[in-house]
């Protein structure tokens, strides 16, 4: 009985976080407490005050499901900016993975499944956290956990795909500035897209991480549209199918050539 | 006028620390972009958090003038900016250039003393905060947010709210064997990002947690932007002033004491 | 298995316009300890690279283990043992760590690894070390640590690129004491090198490699015997000697002179009679000394150029 190559490479990652975990338990669970009393709650008092609900939804139930795809986003675009190029260059350890029978493609793929499951146990946390703050109103919303892990594989495939190909690190301030932050603050996590300038509006559905979000949504409300969420679902396996298409290419060309 | 030139070393233009700032502006030269983009994060900020979630929420009543959302909010994003930036600088880069790249051994080889590669780097962190603060303004003054003619002391408030959180980042890194030890500068930075009457007012905590939060630094910076560039001016903010100096001139004390330990050892 | 256990014929690597390897042949027997001994750049890792299966060839033939690596890459690597010029330990586990992660690599299962793990920790001499983070090792302990993982998986050959570079002398010995234990146990060893006294120290065999291409080949005994003479005379001259003057006055007493920057090199079959000759004639030389001839000379002469160089 053979070990697929592509768990052989997530046995590593998860040797690591099972080192680190500790370490992580203030992100991974107070951070998400965190940013719901201060978005959710705070900020929605004066939301309800105002304007009642946010399309027919608490202003807590609908930013929670927002921050837990931004958040699982955030993780997987760092993890697959500096890790990646470390690994082929600076501490090289990715040398050493491909000099044994792995190939450089299921490094990769390895290397987006783990970032997946890295997102999903956080996702997990959030989800606890959100619905023990009364935030999660579906029993549905336990399938915001593989929403959040889909929305951070679409991610890291084609961004760890690019940062096997870079030689330094000066462009991943860039993307984390100009690309992940503003599709942290303009896609449907804070506020309705519908609120956008008209002109700006379809491009949200350029953003993976609007699909994220409203597929989240979807679960953690319990309301939705089949249609709609398989839109979003065949999006999102477009994103990571997109960047295996790529990152299997780059990452041999980069790692043995 | 020897006597702030003593608190605040690094004003004495062309003396040595600013050797460390030079080579910092021709390492920059390089990836100009990088530093165009920093003018974008707090923009991005105000358009969503102003502008989008501002149009859920409506006015708000500060200090007896009803402004909107973005009006409130902006002020704030201002301060965070400062902090940011000048804690990113102080701790993670400080810390980066000071263990990985050995930026400064070859620093100190030269007739340069610690004292002058901790006041150098501040100096820097505070002249690129002043850049990102002054576009910032600008863009309230766009966008109607200064209110007062107050507001042009809102610059300076700024650089303030940078020296205090830099002398406590700078003498916090000179604490940090690794970078694990930075989930600590995280763990401090979030909660002082999203609970320092930034995104919503104090009257929102009850008063147990309103004295906590008088009492946090982010808070101070806050209050004193939100005052000036709305016109809210009272004596008070003279101790909010105080506290962001003396959290400035305590850290890098305690920081170049230990700074020498450091690189020097 | 019969027959070589790798073997190149016309083995070419270009990358776009660059040849780093240019058409080279050659075979490694079971066993044996094979060197590829040349000057940076001269196409050492390329032709390592390319034998690891992590490297596509561009033109010529390869065969290794009997397989091809153009097809067969992933069951080739699973029987070999690789040690890179360059560290590529796993920073982020422990010495402990690397071994068990690389073992599964290689799909072994985890009680085997661990036995594994634990003898090969004992061969390399870092028992001591198993819960060490490998960033505090010493040079010389990541290399011996980069060994040990290249042999978790038993291998049947072993690749070693610029084993001992940037090592103290201490390191450099009780590296090449584990690499002939290893070779006495039966791996195959080849590596590359740019040392000739660790040349001369573990291979068998070897070929020397110049601008991509093998320009001898032979064991180091005969190298020596077929290019250079017995022995060698150095003669160092004085700062304001006539060089040119001195270098042709030493012609007469050498089958050849090789004339260096800072020492005039005569290769001789009796280093004391031509010392001796050379000093009571009178040329302006500062110090003279005899020596053996050495695969440095070989290199010297194959090529005109120093190995260091």
């Amino acid at each position: 009985m053979s070990t697929p190559a592509l768990v052989r490479v997530v046995e590593r990652e998860a040797r690591v976080y099972a080192r680190l975990w500790r370490g992580l338990a203030f992100s991974t669970f107070v951070q998400p407490a965190l940013y719901l009393g201060a978005m959710g709650i705070g900020l929605g008092g004066l939301v309800k005050a105002h304007s009642g609900s946010v399309d027919g939804l608490t202003y807590l139930d609908f930013v929670a499901p927002g921050l837990l795809v931004a958040s699982a986003m955030q993780l997987a675009a760092s993890e697959s900016m500096w890790p990646v190029l470390g690994g082929a260059k600076w501490m090289r350890q990715f040398h050493g993975v491909v000099a044994t029978p792995i190939r450089p493609g299921e490094l990769y793929g390895g290397f987006v499944l783990w970032t997946a499951i890295h997102a999903m146990l956080g996702s997990a946390a959030f989800v606890l956290v959100a619905a023990l703050l009364g935030a999660v109103p579906s029993a549905w919303g336990i399938l915001a956990i593989p929403a959040a892990a889909l929305c951070a594989a679409a991610f890291c495939g084609p961004i760890a795909a690019f940062s096997i190909t870079q030689e330094s690190d000066v462009s991943f301030p860039m993307i984390m500035r100009l690309g992940v932050l503003p599709l942290f603050l303009f896609s449907g996590t804070f506020f309705p897209i519908s609120q956008l300038p008209s002109g700006l509006r379809p491009l949200a559905v350029f953003s993976p991480l609007w699909h994220g979000v409203e597929l989240a949504r979807a679960a953690t409300t319990g309301h939705f549209d089949v249609a709609a969420v398989v839109t979003h679902v065949a999006v999102l396996v477009a994103c990571v199918a997109a960047g295996a298409f790529a990152g299997v290419r780059t990452f041999t060309k980069r790692l043995s050539s | 006028m020897t006597a702030t030139l003593r608190i605040l070393p690094f004003l004495r233009w062309g003396h040595r620390p600013w050797r460390l700032v030079e080579r910092n502006v021709l390492a920059y030269r390089r990836v100009w972009y990088i530093f165009l983009s920093g003018f974008a994060e707090p923009l991005f900020f105000l358009l969503s958090i102003g502008i989008g979630v501002g149009k859920l929420v409506g006015d708000l009543d500060v200090g007896g003038h009803l402004v909107p959302y973005r009006t409130f909010v902006a002020p704030g994003l201002l301060a965070i900016a400062a902090m940011n930036g000048s804690l990113l600088d102080t701790t993670f880069n400080f810390f980066f250039k000071m263990k990985y790249t050995h930026t400064y051994d070859g620093v100190l080889a030269a007739p340069l003393t610690p004292r002058d590669v901790a006041t150098g780097e501040i100096t820097w962190a505070l002249l690129r905060g002043t850049i990102y603060s002054a576009a910032f303004l600008v863009t309230m003054l766009l966008f109607g947010d200064l209110r007062s003619w107050w507001s042009v002391l809102a610059l300076p408030g700024a650089v303030l709210i940078g020296y205090g959180f830099a002398g406590v980042g700078l003498a916090a890194t000179t604490y940090m064997r690794s970078f694990v030890d930075f989930d600590y500068v995280n763990m401090a930075m979030i909660p002082l990002f999203l609970f320092s009457a930034t995104f919503f007012p104090l009257a929102r905590y009850d008063a147990g947690l309103q004295t906590v939060i008088r009492l946090t630094p982010l808070y101070q910076g806050v209050v004193l932007e939100r005052s000036l560039v709305i016109g809210d001016l009272n004596w008070t903010l003279l101790l909010h002033a105080a506290y962001l100096l003396a959290m400035g001139l305590i850290g890098l004390r305690v920081a170049s004491r230990r700074i020498g330990l450091l690189l020097q050892p | 298995m019969a027959g070589p256990m790798i073997e190149a014929h016309a083995l070419t690597k270009r990358f776009g316009s660059f040849v780093a390897v240019d058409g080279i042949d050659f075979a490694i027997e079971p066993g044996e300890a094979f060197g590829f001994l040349g000057p940076n750049g001269a196409g050492k890792t390329s032709t390592m690279r390319m034998i690891g299966c992590v490297s596509p060839r561009s033109g010529g033939e390869l065969s290794v283990l009997g397989l091809d690596p153009a097809h067969d890459g992933p069951q080739i690597r699973a029987r070999l043992g690789v040690v890179p010029q360059e560290d590529n330990l796993d920073t982020e586990l422990t010495v402990w760590d690397n071994l068990m992660i690389y073992g599964r690599y290689f799909d072994l299962p985890r009680r085997e690894i661990r036995e594994r793990a634990a003898e090969l920790l004992e061969f390399v001499q870092l028992s001591d070390r198993r819960d060490s983070r490998v960033d505090p090792l010493s040079g010389g302990m990541k290399r011996r640590l980069t060994i040990a993982r290249s042999l978790i998986n038993r291998p049947e050959v072993l690749l070693l690129d610029e084993p001992t570079t940037g090592l103290d002398p201490q390191a450099r010995h009780l590296l090449w004491d584990r690499l002939y234990q290893l070779k006495r146990s039966g791996v195959t060893l080849v590596l590359t090198t740019h040392y000739m006294d660790e040349a001369e120290q573990l291979c068998d065999r070897l070929v020397i490699m110049d601008n991509a291409r093998i320009v001898a080949e032979g064991s180091p005994r005969q190298l020596i015997a077929d290019n250079v003479t017995r022995e060698v005379v150095e003669v160092r001259l004085g700062i304001d000697a006539d060089t040119a003057a001195e270098v042709a006055a030493l012609k007469q007493y050498g089958d050849r002179i090789e004339a260096l920057a800072d020492r005039v090199l005569v290769y001789t079959d009796d280093g004391d009679a031509t010392a001796g000759a050379v000093t009571s004639d009178g040329i302006g030389a500062v110090s003279v000394l005899v020596r053996r001839a050495s695969l440095e000379d070989v290199f010297l002469i194959l090529t005109g150029r120093s190995l260091e160089d």
